[in-house]
């Protein structure tokens, strides 16, 4: 809550802040009511399919109307809307996710003057992803799609005073919307070689397509997915998405937006199954993405920049379940992540509002202060090392078993293997990071951090007390799904596998707490040695683009001013000048001069006549 | 009129008498508009016009040949001479008589000469007169003036007097409307 | 007496004039060569009469009247001549130059014309209303 003006008010500033007071808590009521609403009816709509589509069983057959159809010309688009199994489970997270978040908020922003409209965006950016999650046409899904990076945009920046902050926007939005152009594409091959854009329609004639039509269609799908779940190599908006409000980190970059990518190739899964080049391509991306971000995560002192590294890891491997051929771990993983991550968020978040900084390096010793944040944070990096009983340990244990049966069947070798060690890999670095964070947050001792001089008549209010009640029940309640949401779908857990994992976990875990302990105040990530630099920068790869990308469309942008202005507007400016010029010449007929007059005269009979004679 | 047209090739004395006069007038004209000096062109015209006269004698018109000296080098002339002295021309040599739109002038003057030549020539290949003198004799001019044309006379006479009228004002300096030597602003 | 030949003295006797209208410098040099011009007229006008052996002698009678007009003419030229000396003390046509457009701000460079050196120092100004 940096740099906020505060209400200018032409009244007495307090009648000012009281206004504004009523008039957040009254877009607060319109904010939680509906979005609690919609949770009940999402709960209700799920009651019926349940979880069946982790256990695999076939669920009731999908409910759905068509409100209408749209005629292009080409193929059609027809307004439907459709709830089947994974649509159900889904719509459940995003609404639930979106009701905690917004109850959040209120204690969160509750002295910001703009928390209307943030409030109305968050809501709206709830209606888009539910449109997503329930779309029966691939357009109709395109929509929701859009608008959802709309509001990230405007969310991001929701303190767009800060010249950072609203930069971070512009960069999530144009490289989303950079992915977006070959998703749009990628619809439009699957809609045309089905006669349909209706999903139903598309999975049915799947198996009629050509293979070059459906690994053309489907690779342009993965650069929607890519954008919007932050895959490599269109990731690197995320990092930077952490200058939003810690909620927005929660709702968007967690729990619901991210994981947009993953329904979609979920949904059109036998579309993918049919493309074995695109799942090639999935895994690699996966494999080099989860553990580049999980070695960046280790290296970060931003407390919210470790969180959306460890984003982008656990998307990957999301990813690379779903290249592995199993999607239903993928989802489940994405369920229980969407628990545990936003619950994490929202923990780092209430953790900044006391100690009043993102950095590590001014936390420490928390965990005395702030008990119950302490309690749920340690459950979510529980499930996020994939600890048993919490949630993560159940479907990560799913997702490496399917990358292990991928080894004998459904990707190429090289690809097999690499994601599977790139997992077993990123397990282990998953637990040190995650400890890092949980050591020099709650433990060590308390740094105390001089404050800045205050105004003249003020004093600094240090609030020692842990968060409001708006902001501490939304954490208790999501750490309740955090751990228990394993149980449910009656998961199979495959013990070897199993075994190797915790034990490669506790592994990463160990050594950074050997190296914690020797040195409390000093950063564990310098274990990474030379690596620590590269990790810290994410290998550099902003530059990379920046470089690569950014600098000569700037180069060819400022040739085209260049050109238009010289070339365009030196034509203009010259046909000016030629105009004159000739005017200049004709001005010589009217210089004055009475004998030249005369002598134009003459000349002209002359010729008449001659034309005369020569044409009669 | 048209008689049987004797051939070009074997001129009649008369004719060879009018192509001498007539290449005096067209050379002493030349010498007019090219002349560097002002009074000299007045006196190449004067030259011009006494073979312009000699050349109505040959044309058997007499009168019109008194008419031509008596007024064109008697009056005009003179009056041309006065005007020079008047304004100051310079004597002797001056290299500016000639302005600028000399080559274009020239053109025109040439393009002219060609059309009007070819023109005639063309037109009036076969035209001839034989020619007999008293046709232009004062009697006959006179009872011809003063018998057919009595109208254009008197009107010629009134012209006259409206434009000695007119010089007369227009030389006149202490009418006002027009500043004498007023040479600063306001030209 | 073929009739070409005088016709032709007179289209070239008509040409000289032209070139002398259009050419010389000297106001008073343009009224000889319009004299020469008539003349040519004249010329024109007897040798036709002449051919046509025309019994109102229109020919020659029309020549008559054409002197006594040019002679009229010029008095009153020669009139105008003064007057114009009078008021601009130069009877320089290239330097009579009031018919021209007068220039606006910001033009490009004005023609070039001929630099006379001015027989006389008299202000030839590009605008000026002038008696003439």
């Amino acid at each position: 809550m940096a740099g906020i003006p505060g209400p200018r008010g032409g009244a007495a500033p307090e009648a000012a802040a009281e206004a504004g007071v009523r008039a957040n808590r009254r877009a607060a009521w319109i904010a939680v009511l509906p979005t609690a609403a919609s949770a009940v009816l999402a709960l209700w709509l799920a009651s019926g399919p349940g979880l069946v589509y982790l256990t695999g069983a076939a669920g009731p057959a999908p409910v759905g109307r068509t409100y209408g159809s749209i005629v292009t010309g080409g193929v059609p688009i027809s307004l439907t809307l459709q709830a089947d199994a994974l649509s159900a489970m889904l719509g459940v997270l995003v609404t639930l996710v979106a009701l905690a978040v917004q109850v959040y908020s209120v204690g969160y922003l509750s002295d910001d003057p703009r928390y209307p409209s943030y409030s109305a965006f968050v809501s709206l950016f709830t209606s888009a992803m539910l449109l997503v999650v329930y779309a029966g046409d691939l357009l109709v899904l395109y929509a929701g799609w859009e608008v959802m990076g709309l509001c990230s945009y405007l969310l991001i920046g929701h303190w767009w005073e800060d010249r950072g902050n609203s930069r971070a926007a512009v960069k999530a939005f144009l490289v989303t919307r950079l992915g977006d152009v070959g998703f749009l594409f990628g619809i439009f091959t699957l809609g045309v070689a089905a006669g349909s854009f209706r999903v139903a329609d598309v999975l049915a004639k799947v198996p009629e397509m050509s293979a070059a039509t459906l690994v053309t269609a489907t690779m342009l799908l993965l650069a929607g997915v890519a954008g919007k779940s932050a895959q490599v190599p269109l990731h690197t908006w995320l990092p930077d998405a952490m200058a939003g409000p810690t909620p927005i980190s929660a709702l968007i970059h967690a729990a619901t937006m991210v994981a947009a990518g993953i329904f979609i190739v979920a949904r059109l899964f036998p579309a993918f199954l049919a493309a074995r080049p695109t799942l090639d391509v999935l895994a690699v991306l996966a494999a080099l993405g989860m553990l580049g971000a999980a070695l960046a995560a280790l290296a970060q002192d931003d407390l919210k920049r470790v969180l959306a590294y460890s984003t982008i890891s656990q998307l990957a491997y999301m990813a690379g379940g779903l290249a592995a051929g199993g999607d239903r771990p993928a989802v489940f993983h994405l369920l229980t992540h969407g628990a545990f991550k936003a619950l994490l968020f929202l923990c780092a978040g209430a953790v900044i509002h006391h100690v009043g900084s993102n950095l590590m390096s001014r936390m420490g010793g928390l965990r005395r202060e702030l008990p119950i944040t302490f309690a749920a944070m340690t459950i979510g990096f529980a499930a996020l090392i994939g600890i048993p009983p919490a949630s993560g340990f159940f479907s990560k244990d799913a997702v490496l078993l399917a990358m292990e049966r991928a080894l004998s069947g459904g990707l190429t070798d090289a690809a097999a293997l690499l994601l599977y060690g790139c997992a077993l890999a990123t397990v282990a670095v998953t637990g040190a990071y995650a400890a890092r964070a949980w050591l020099r947050t709650f433990f060590g001792e308390a740094r105390a951090v001089a404050l800045p001089e205050p105004e003249p008549g003020t004093a600094h209010v240090v609030g020692v007390a842990e968060a409001p009640r708006t902001m501490l029940v939304p954490i208790v309640l999501l750490a309740v799904p955090a751990l228990l949401l394993g149980f449910a779908g009656s998961p199979h857990v495959d013990l070897p596998l199993a075994a190797v994992s915790v034990v490669l976990a506790l592994l990463g875990a160990g050594l950074v707490y050997a190296v914690w302990r020797a040195d409390p105040l000093a950063d564990p990530a310098r274990l990474l040695g030379p690596l620590r630099g590269p990790c810290a920068r994410a290998f550099s790869i902003d530059r990379l683009y920046a470089t690569l990308v950014a600098r000569p469309v700037l180069a060819l942008a400022r040739l085209v001013v260049r050109t238009d202005e010289t070339v365009v507007d030196g034509a203009v400016r010259g046909s000016g000048r030629s105009a004159r010029g000739l005017a200049g010449v004709l001005r010589l007929a009217q210089n004055g001069n009475v004998q030249l007059y005369v002598s134009g005269l003459l000349a002209g009979i002359l010729l008449i006549a001659v034309g005369a004679v020569m044409l009669t | 009129m048209t008689e049987a047209v004797p051939s070009y090739l074997s001129p009649t004395g008369q004719e060879v008498v009018f192509l001498l006069l007539g290449a005096v007038a067209v050379g002493s004209a030349l010498l007019v508009v090219t002349t560097r000096q002002l009074v000299h062109a007045a006196l190449w015209l004067v030259v011009c016009f006494g073979a312009l006269a000699g050349c109505y004698l040959v044309l058997t018109a007499e009168f019109v040949a008194w008419v031509q000296v008596l007024i064109y080098v008697g009056a005009v002339v003179v009056l041309l001479l006065f005007g020079i002295m008047l304004t100051r021309a310079p004597i002797g040599r001056s290299a500016d008589l000639d302005s600028g739109n000399r080559l274009v002038a020239a053109l025109v003057a040439v393009a002219t000469a060609a059309v009007l030549v070819t023109v005639v020539v063309d037109g009036f290949r076969t035209a001839y007169a034989p020619l007999k003198p008293g046709a232009g004799a004062a009697r006959e001019l006179g009872a011809s003036v003063f018998a057919t044309w009595v109208l254009p006379f008197e009107a010629l006479s009134v012209l006259l007097l409206a434009a000695l009228i007119g010089a007369i004002v227009l030389s006149r300096t202490d009418i006002p409307g027009g500043p004498p030597t007023d040479e600063s602003g306001g030209d | 007496m073929h009739i070409v030949y005088p016709v032709v003295v007179s289209v070239l006797l008509f040409s000289v004039g032209v070139y002398g209208v259009l050419a010389r410098r000297n106001t008073i040099l343009v009224l000889m060569s319009v004299e020469l011009m008539l003349n040519a007229v004249n010329l024109n006008l007897v040798a036709f009469d002449v051919w046509l052996r025309d019994r109102l002698h229109s020919g020659q009678v029309l020549t008559l009247f054409v002197i006594v007009i040019a002679a009229a003419e010029v008095g009153l030229g020669l009139a105008i001549v003064l007057a114009l000396f009078r008021n601009r003390r130069t009877v320089d046509i290239d330097h009579l130059r009031a018919l021209a457009e007068p220039d606006g701000p910001a033009q490009p460079p004005p023609p070039s014309a001929d630099g006379a050196p001015g027989a006389s120092g008299a202000a030839s100004t590009e605008r000026g209303e002038g008696a003439l």
